[in-house]
């Protein structure tokens, strides 16, 4: 069966068809070509495919399509405000906190989830923030590490601002 | 397979009449991996998140209740019953990533039946009810009679979860969590065991008991804890005696996680420092 959605996504609002067993993360893909988000495991272990429904992190790969009707929905391509990146994805490029890629769209949505309600989190916090995201080529310290570096970046920018 | 999304508990049963072939969900963190895993999906799945009373999480004079569609981060969230009930909190809080916290439930946790489900030993020791529902109406059951063995429950076709209810917990009464992983986070328990006290001003224990999950084709109560351990200061010597109990009364296989001596054994190790992390809260509450 195929049915109409209409949802935000990255702030705009959109309209698709979906078949009623398509993932958030195939509609994304396949119907929006919004490719940013990957496919890792399909099953919600890896974390590639995060997004935020509603500010809060998901899997996409563990969502129906159907069920973001009506949601606020951010992906990675959404965290870039035109040409100047957001300041995790500048930390990423800055800390070389990346090798092959695949699960780096998905650590970049973790962490703005995590720095949307923690602009001071410990290294632990950052730890368990990303414990849902899996990364086989560099191991996870630059990561974190990234991603301490970007919390302090906006903690700065704030009281600058 | 169609896709439905019912706003109310009385249209979610008749979805659930009329198909036999419906299936409520959740957070489908359960559900779409098994259909990756090549199990077909149901004719019809009733997504039960836009219902407010199953997303519902309020307390009252008279207790806790817990919608069965709400997410186990929103659980988790939620100070007070953090504070009445750690235990429970934090075997919710175990289920895997945030990512996954956002979406699996309480009613998924136990419905979708596994014996390893961390949620099961704490909602049993906190003697918890699941509310039931169908066209038939509501009933109320203990929540130690929700599933019957691995992936199977007592719900009829046609019933689901519509709530969990919790007493509110006496003075001096606190509950406990701790689990056996081979990895210290993300994993799938190889022993769980919740423990619930009660102690007098004194210290003195006035109540206790023990359910140990991932060891028995259900969540297991052991039996004879509270005669072990009422009167004691939950000295060594009945800890001891309480840690033979568990190991006695598992009934557990030999899986990839753990061989049944292992979970024999750990059943006991953990028992003893449930109940001593559960007495350590009693005591601390006024």
């Amino acid at each position: 069966m195929r049915s109409h959605v209409t949802c935000t996504i990255n702030g705009d609002e959109v309209e698709f068809l979906v078949d009623d067993r398509q993932t958030l993360l195939d509609a994304l893909r396949d119907e929006l070509q919004l490719t940013g988000t990957k496919e890792g495991c399909a099953t919600g272990d890896c974390g590639a495919c995060s997004v935020l429904i509603d500010g809060r992190l998901n899997c996409s790969c563990l969502v129906f399509a159907r069920e973001v009707e009506g949601a606020d929905v951010l992906t990675v391509e959404g965290l870039a405000d035109a040409d100047h990146l957001h300041p995790i994805q500048h930390a990423f490029l800055e800390g070389a906190a990346l090798q092959c890629g695949i699960c780096t769209p998905g650590l970049l949505v973790a962490a703005k989830a995590l720095l949307d309600r923690n602009l001071k989190p410990t290294e632990e916090e950052v730890r368990y923030a990303i414990a849902g995201n899996l990364c086989r080529c560099t191991g996870y310290d630059k990561v974190v590490r990234s991603i301490l570096d970007a919390a302090a970046e906006m903690r700065d920018s704030a009281v600058v601002s | 397979m169609m896709y439905t999304a019912p706003v109310t508990v009385d249209e979610a049963c008749q979805l659930l009449a009329s198909n036999s072939a419906a299936k409520v969900f959740a957070g489908a963190t359960d559900l779409l991996p098994q259909a990756q895993a090549g199990r077909r999906l149901e004719d019809v799945l009733v997504d039960l998140k836009r219902i407010p009373r199953l997303m519902n999480l309020e307390v009252d004079d008279q207790g806790w209740t817990i919608g069965a569609a709400a997410s186990a981060a929103r659980l988790a969230e939620h100070s007070q019953l953090r504070s009445e009930y750690p235990g429970l909190v934090e075997a919710v809080a175990l289920i895997g990533s945030d990512q996954i916290q956002n979406r699996a439930s309480l009613g998924g946790n136990l419905c979708n039946a596994s014996p390893a489900a961390d949620s099961g030993p704490s909602m049993v020791v906190n003697e918890a009810r699941a509310v039931i529902v169908s066209t038939a109406g509501f009933r109320t059951i203990p929540i130690a009679d929700l599933v019957r063995g691995p992936g199977e429950t007592s719900l009829e076709p046609g019933e689901f979860v519509a709530e969990f209810q919790l007493d509110r917990p006496a003075a001096r009464r606190a509950d406990a969590y701790l689990r056996f992983t081979p990895r210290t986070e993300m994993d799938i328990a190889v022993v769980g065991a919740a423990a619930r006290v009660a102690v007098d001003d004194a210290g003195r224990c006035t109540d206790a008991a023990v359910v140990l999950g991932a060891v028995a084709p259900t969540t297991v109560r052991v039996g004879g804890i509270a005669e072990e351990l009422v009167g004691s200061t939950f000295d060594e010597e009945a800890l001891a005696r309480c840690a033979a109990l568990s190991s006695e009364a598992c009934r557990p296989i030999d899986d990839k996680r753990g061989t049944k001596e292992f979970r024999r054994h750990i059943a006991g190790v953990l028992t003893t420092r449930v109940l001593r992390l559960a007495a350590e809260r009693a005591s601390e509450q006024r």
